[in-house]
């Protein structure tokens, strides 16, 4: 019997994503554990694995495709050889709510007969919709790649863009329609073109996210800023005996590990800052996870030290470089960078002196730290030179007051400038 | 010893025997419980032998009418007993094919009288004794009978339902057809075709009052036209049965109470699902006045009891009993754990009706009245037979297409036809229907002609001020 290979939930919450690359072919050999495809969700790039042997009889997704539903079949998978020769992908049915965009239209296989296959682009851009649907999409603003169809084969009925627009829409009313759909994602509006000269690059999934997400906790979160200088020398000098000692284990600390772990300890220390605000209630975490951003190839991503505040920070510094090394491969598992109770933005390596960071919700705090640079200190009424850098705290004014700011503020001062108690 | 099934489906009409056989191709363990016919009434005792019956009267019009086509025919005459026999050789053959469809689907038939004990087990009684066969699921698709006029039950002598209709012994010199829906319009035509003197009560202020008011108008016209007298807004308020005939009392529209003779009643003033003694009530099954309450897919609100058909809210018609009841077939296998079946819900808007008549009449969706009434702001267009070169050459030049948009969206709300062979054009109606076509791909349509379709196509053009032919 021939198996049908579906598209994968790479996580919990994975609805759809973006078939990126097929590593095997029509005709190929799959064992239990061969890497079939890489699947890119809306943070990352996940390798798809088999898990049944046989011959891959048909690929029914071509890559590249955008939107493909959980659930939809990519592949066939014949187990024994009767079922070997390559078969046509059926025809209907992708997924059983194929819809919009994606219905990718199935490629033929190099199969002996020849098959036509229809032309990439068409496939891409087919919206498998009803003409009635299709008039009401377009008078009622609704976009069709994001309605999901109910019809036969996932096909967009009637009832499924009144639903997008928000409830049944009056028959013809006397009065003008209805207002856009507010669900349709708050498109910019169009970029005039001045002449000037320039290359359209299409957004992949990571920066579509990245867009959404910050457009929304702006526009959302009244954010607070609090800036403190923060004196660095006890720490790097601290820093430097630990990697000394810590050196026979292949541990080297990074600035950035203590920062980590003095903001998890903070946020023990003033748990009014370690929280949700999730509208009608506020969630108060018990552990400090702390997202740290890490600029890989594909745009930011924020990779989790889960409980930070228990750590040591040698367990720390070793755990960051392992997931620093996956965002860069775009490798990161779903559980690997969804989370987090608080975010850490470190721009010091490029001589930032100062910057305010954009919350990342459903977070009520990030840390922004500059660089550590020799500045003229006061100390003890005395003008010196100290190593010094300014720490801003971005905070979710809805959940967390000023003061509450300014306190963890403080604490994360307070470790760094005495850092031994990092250790304890 | 009690069988165990994974679906028994009660009654074998068109919602049943259907249901059965879809069953049976999803590989469900599938049994059948009929009392009387398999086929049920529509093909033993309702569509099928009617039409069988229309057709003669059809071809005896046509005889009449031979001169108009440059015909000779003499000493034309009707033979009631063989144009009765031919019906019931029509309803005979299509019972056989049921029983062998049956066969073919390796569904067990149980011959008998089923009630229902319990969950997912049934009682039938038959020639053989009783047993009780039990299942993951029980449809039930009893169907319905005519409703009888409470001061006027049927005899069958002089007063008639649609099946004392169907076997005539003698053809009644004055016909009364109370009632005038679908069943009681067919036998109107039919009678009046074959001679008989006919004349229709209906309480409405139309016949075919579900039609659009268009397609009631024309018709009524085209029917007195033939000879036959209608009296809307009138009610029947006693009838007495003597040994040669029948005495009617028939309050009119003015409020006066005429009493006239006629030979013959025939009652046809809805129907009565079959609903009692099959065990529903122990059960707890949701009811109103018979009617099963369903979902979309047939599910009442025991679980594993289904219902299909005249059991359940109308329109009470087979095609619409049989869809059911794939819906239910399907459904059913998708709880059994099959994960290929992806059952529908029903869409009572496109669910077409055909009145076999003459002039036939059809329609699918709403009519322009209750288009309005629903809010829409419609756009309406009509195309008369007149204007069309094959019916004219078919010598049928009487009737019309009205087709019925919602002026914003471009939406089909409804079609209406008069006319001949209407019932075989509404189908290209409902097919845009279903696939929610507006105005623009049935304009972009290429029509055959010579044919009566392309009245669809104008009937759509007109309602846009772009009809070709008038």
């Amino acid at each position: 019997m021939p198996i049908e290979i579906k598209m994968p939930a790479l996580s919990p919450t994975m609805e759809e994503g973006t078939l990126a690359k097929w590593l095997v072919k029509v005709g190929d050999k799959v064992s239990s554990g061969d890497i079939m495809a890489e699947i890119e969700t809306d943070k990352a790039t996940m390798e798809f694995e088999a898990v049944d042997e046989g011959t891959i009889v048909a690929i029914s997704v071509p890559e590249g495709s955008e939107g493909v539903k959980v659930g939809a079949v990519i592949a066939t998978l014949a187990t024994d050889d009767e079922d070997a020769a390559p078969v046509a992908p059926k025809a209907a049915a992708p997924a059983p709510k194929a819809e919009a965009a994606p219905a990718p239209a199935p490629v033929a296989a190099p199969a002996p007969a020849p098959v036509a296959a229809a032309p990439k682009a068409n496939a891409e851009d087919r919206v498998v919709a009803s003409p009635l649907a299709k008039r009401l999409a377009a008078e009622l603003g609704v976009d069709l790649s994001k309605v999901t169809g109910t019809g036969p084969n996932g096909r967009i009925v009637k009832a499924d863009i009144e639903a997008a627009a928000g409830g049944a829409v009056a028959p013809s009313a006397p009065a003008p329609a209805a207002a856009p759909a507010p669900t349709a994602a708050p498109a910019p509006a169009a970029v005039p073109d001045f002449g000037i000269p320039y290359e359209a690059e299409k957004l992949n999934n990571v920066r579509k996210t990245i867009a959404r997400r910050l457009t929304e906790a702006k526009q959302t979160i009244p954010h607070i800023y609090l800036t403190v200088d923060v004196r660095l020398d006890a720490l790097l000098e601290l820093r430097g005996e630990l990697n000394k000692a810590l050196e026979p284990q292949g541990v080297k600390l990074s600035v950035n590990d203590l920062m980590i772990k003095a903001l998890a300890k903070a946020l023990e220390i003033v748990p009014k800052c370690n929280v949700s605000f999730a509208g009608d209630e506020l969630r108060k975490y018990a552990r400090s996870d702390i997202s740290v951003a890490v600029a890989a190839p594909s745009g930011l991503i924020t990779p989790i030290i889960v409980d930070a505040g228990t750590k040591s920070v040698s367990h720390i510094s070793k755990e960051m470089t392992a997931l620093a090394g996956k965002a860069r491969e775009g490798k990161l598992q779903p559980h690997e960078y969804q989370g987090g109770t608080a975010s850490l933005s470190n721009l010091g390596m490029f001589g930032i002196k100062q910057f305010d960071a954009v919350i990342n919700p459903p977070q009520a705090m990030i840390l922004a730290v500059g660089a550590g640079e020799q500045r003229p200190y006061v100390v003890d009424g005395a003008l010196s030179v100290a190593t010094v850098m300014s720490a801003t705290g971005s905070f979710d004014h809805r959940a967390i007051d000023g003061a509450d700011g300014a306190a963890l503020m403080q604490a994360f001062k307070q470790l760094v400038e005495q850092p031994l108690g990092l250790l304890a | 010893m009690s069988e165990q099934y994974d679906v028994i489906i009660l009654g074998s009409g068109p919602g049943g025997y259907v249901a059965a056989i879809r069953c049976a191709q999803l590989g469900l363990k599938t049994a059948i419980v009929e009392r009387e016919n398999l086929g049920g009434i529509c093909l033993n005792w309702g569509c099928i032998p009617t039409k069988a019956l229309l057709r003669s009267a059809e071809v005896l019009h046509n005889m009449k009418h031979a001169a108009a086509y440059g015909l000779a025919a003499d000493n034309i005459r009707a033979d009631l007993e063989a144009v009765v026999k031919r019906s019931r050789g029509v309803a005979k053959q299509l019972n056989q094919g049921v029983t062998h469809l049956m066969k073919k689907n390796k569904i067990a038939v149980h011959m008998g009288t089923g009630v229902l004990k319990g969950a997912g087990k049934l009682e039938v009684t038959g020639d053989k004794g009783t047993e009780t066969l039990t299942a993951k699921h029980i449809i039930v698709a009893t169907g319905a009978r005519a409703r009888d006029l409470p001061f006027a039950p049927a005899d069958g002598k002089r007063v008639w339902t649609y099946r004392h209709a169907m076997v005539p012994q003698e053809l009644p010199s004055k016909l009364l057809v109370i009632g005038s829906g679908a069943i009681g319009i067919e036998f109107a035509s039919f009678y009046n075709d074959m001679g008989s003197e006919v004349t229709v009560v209906e309480m409405m202020d139309r016949i075919v009052p579900v039609e659009d008011a268009d397609v009631s108008a024309f018709l009524e016209k085209a029917l007195v036209k033939q000879g036959m007298t209608i009296m809307t807004g009138a009610g029947v308020e006693k009838l007495d049965v003597t040994a040669s005939g029948v005495k009617a009392a028939i309050k009119g529209k003015d409020g006066k109470v005429v009493t006239s003779d006629f030979s013959h009643v025939i009652v046809a003033v809805g129907i009565v699902p079959n609903t009692e003694s099959i065990g529903l009530e122990a059960l707890g099954v949701k009811a109103e006045r018979g009617i099963i309450a369903i979902d979309d897919y047939g599910r009442t609100n025991v679980k594993g009891l289904w219902a299909i058909g005249d059991v359940t809210p109308g329109p009470w018609l087979a095609h619409k009993a049989s869809h059911e009841g794939v819906i239910a077939a399907e459904s059913i296998a998708k709880e059994l754990g099959n994960k290929d079946v992806h059952p529908h819900a029903m869409d009572r808007r496109n669910i077409p009706g055909c009145t076999y008549c003459h002039p036939q009449v059809a329609s699918v969706g709403l009519t322009e009245a209750k288009a309005k009434e629903a809010g829409h702001v419609v756009k309406a267009g009509t195309f008369p037979f007149i204007g069309n070169g094959k019916a004219i050459a078919l010598g049928e030049p009487e009737g019309f297409i009205k087709t019925v948009f919602d002026a914003k969206t471009g939406e089909l709300l409804g079609a209406h036809m008069v006319g001949a062979e209407v019932t075989e054009l509404i189908q290209g109606y409902v097919v845009g229907k279903t696939l929610e076509t507006t105005e623009a791909e049935l304009m972009a349509t290429v029509f055959p002609h010579p044919t009566l379709s392309e009245m669809m196509h104008e009937s759509v053009l007109a309602a846009y001020g772009r009809a070709l032919h008038i």
